[in-house]
């Protein structure tokens, strides 16, 4: 059973530059930060090394951090232009019992994360959930469509910013 | 006359559309069906009909106000629901709450967790064609909920368990009622074993059929009894443990295999019919416990957890319910994330089904035992 620290520490010697940093002044459980590129090779190790067997995705989240630069429009609605989106790894260890949390953030711009569908098939369906959610771009993953939305739905409803449609296929929305 | 019928009729697999509505699905679920002849090639499941924005409505609420919306995600076990919530929102805020209300949520969740699985078991047997246990066990779940509305009032969404405390102190008739309630249901659970888990007609239906190998389940996050089903003893409520369930003695009940394999339909079926027996012992031994005290002394009076993240989890009756809440130290959550078991159990039925027939795959989902509610949130 190992601590979100000393994990910290094993992943920084293994990827040097690629694990970015972590939070531990959060009230509750540290946060791990890692390069959006290297989340899957980051897994397989956190899943296949003899001290850590990570052999479980508890959830994967996004988020939208909101912290661009924040304009109205004439409606009042937010505009968010620049800063982050970012998805948390939930990971934990049925054979060690421990747990770990990783972050990987990206720019709103362009959010592309490494799929970690092929470690964890239970990443299958969350991380189809944030791209319908948060517009996140899971590279490599096989079958990134939307899960709870229409399939022609217009944006990402769970961005902060989201603007509701006035219509959706000649159906006013706020009825 | 093989090698005749292989040159000269042409096949070709054929997709069948499965809800969503259909008698079986339990709720509005479609399942796309690859058929090969009457074999499953594939299923691919498509969810989504029941979105309600929960996650959405969570950032425009205050921490209180979330609790009625989490009671509508599993809506057949809505105390669970509330608990998980609860004691995620406390370790946030560091709240200890009373002896009283530990216990009081305890005995909630394990009533709630029976109540659950006899709706999982009865409608399962509706599913295999068994439409009597169905009755028997809505009897039985109309006592508990009987139970529920002498509490709070609701019957089906209670909105019982808040931040810190409880929105009301229980009945002076509870503990009697309930002792009376662990007294009749004791032979019911033999009368459901005698009328469906044993018979001939129902294990041929469900031994055997859509098996689970654990590394599977693991491979794809599946929790609670199908996760036990296929022989993993592994439960929140022991292996990550929260309120008070250290304090008690029960067992962790987990599929033997005993009418086919290990992780077959049969499996996940009597794992849930073992853990009402485990519910009733936990609730035996708390209900003659119960600390005096004030049920709403910890409520606090602003709800403003300090900036930082929390993931929590309990075990509800249908495997591990996650929350994931981010706090930006203002009286809204920033984000409410939730990990719905169901959500994560339904994504490996394509894996159970390949290589059976149609009609298996009916018993399949009727063993994962999904609302659509928690799913779709």
């Amino acid at each position: 059973m190992k601590t979100p620290g000393e994990i910290f520490e094993i992943l920084k010697e293994k990827f040097g530059d690629k694990i970015t940093g972590i939070e531990t002044e959060l009230p509750v459980e540290p946060v791990i930060s890692v390069d959006p590129l290297a989340i899957k090779e980051v897994c397989e190790f956190l899943r296949d090394n003899d001290d850590l067997r990570f052999d479980t995705l508890m959830s994967l989240a996004g988020v939208d951090d909101a912290n661009g630069e924040k304009t109205k429009d004439e409606d009042g609605y937010d505009i968010i232009k620049g800063g982050t989106l970012s998805v948390y790894y939930h990971l934990d260890s049925i054979q060690k019992g421990h747990k770990v949390t990783l972050k990987v953030s990206v720019e709103r711009e362009k959010p592309e994360v490494e799929s970690v569908e092929s470690v964890w098939r239970a990443a299958d369906w969350h991380e189809r959930e944030a791209f319908d959610m948060y517009g996140i771009v899971f590279l490599n993953h096989p079958d990134l469509r939307r899960i709870l939305m229409p399939e022609d739905w217009q944006g990402h409803p769970l961005r902060k910013d989201y603007k509701n449609p006035e219509y959706y296929q000649g159906m006013k929305v706020p009825y | 006359m093989d090698k005749l019928i292989s040159n000269d009729v042409k096949t070709e697999e054929l997709v069948l559309n499965m809800g969503p509505q259909h008698p079986s699905t339990h709720g509005v679920l479609r399942l796309v069906v690859e058929l090969e002849g009457e074999l499953i090639v594939n299923v691919k499941p498509y969810i989504g009909y029941l979105h309600r924005c929960f996650e959405k409505h969570c950032e425009a609420m205050t921490y209180p106000q979330v609790v009625p919306y989490t009671d509508r995600m599993d809506y057949l076990a809505s105390m669970s629901n509330n608990l998980g919530y609860a004691i995620a929102v406390e370790r946030l805020m560091g709240i200890e709450v009373p002896e009283r209300v530990e216990y009081i949520r305890v005995i909630m969740a394990e009533l709630q967790r029976i109540a659950s699985h006899l709706v999982a078991l009865g409608t399962y047997g509706v599913d295999i064609g068994a439409f009597t246990p169905f009755l028997y066990c809505f009897i039985a779940r109309e006592k508990i909920l009987n139970l529920f509305e002498m509490t709070c009032g609701a019957r089906l969404l209670y909105n019982y368990i808040w931040v810190g405390g409880l929105s009301h102190d229980i009945h002076p008739d509870f503990v009697r009622l309930t002792k009376e309630f662990i007294e009749y249901f004791k032979p019911k659970i033999v009368e459901l074993n005698e009328l469906l888990s044993f018979n001939k007609i129902f294990i041929e239906r469900t031994a055997n059929v859509g098996i689970l190998p654990l590394e599977t389940a693991v491979n794809y996050g599946v929790t609670g009894p199908v996760l036990r089903a296929s022989g993993l003893k592994w439960d929140l409520r022991k292996n990550d443990p929260y309120s008070i369930y250290h304090k008690f003695d029960f067992d962790i009940p987990v599929g033997d295999g005993r009418m086919g394999t290990v992780g077959d339909s049969w499996d996940r079926y009597f794992v849930r019919v073992r853990e009402m027996e485990e519910s009733l012992k936990i609730i035996e031994q708390a209900i003659d416990q119960i600390p005096d005290g004030d049920v709403k002394a910890a409520i606090p009076r602003r709800i403003k957890p300090p900036k930082g993240t929390i993931y929590s989890r309990t075990e509800n009756p249908k495997g591990e319910l996650g929350y994931f809440i981010i706090s930006d130290g203002s009286v809204n959550p920033f984000r409410v994330k939730v990990r719905a078991p169901s959500f994560v159990n339904l994504a490996v039925i394509g894996e159970m089904s390949k290589g059976h027939l149609v009609a298996d795959l009916i018993a399949i989902l009727g063993s994962l035992d999904i609302v659509l509610g928690e799913i779709d949130r």
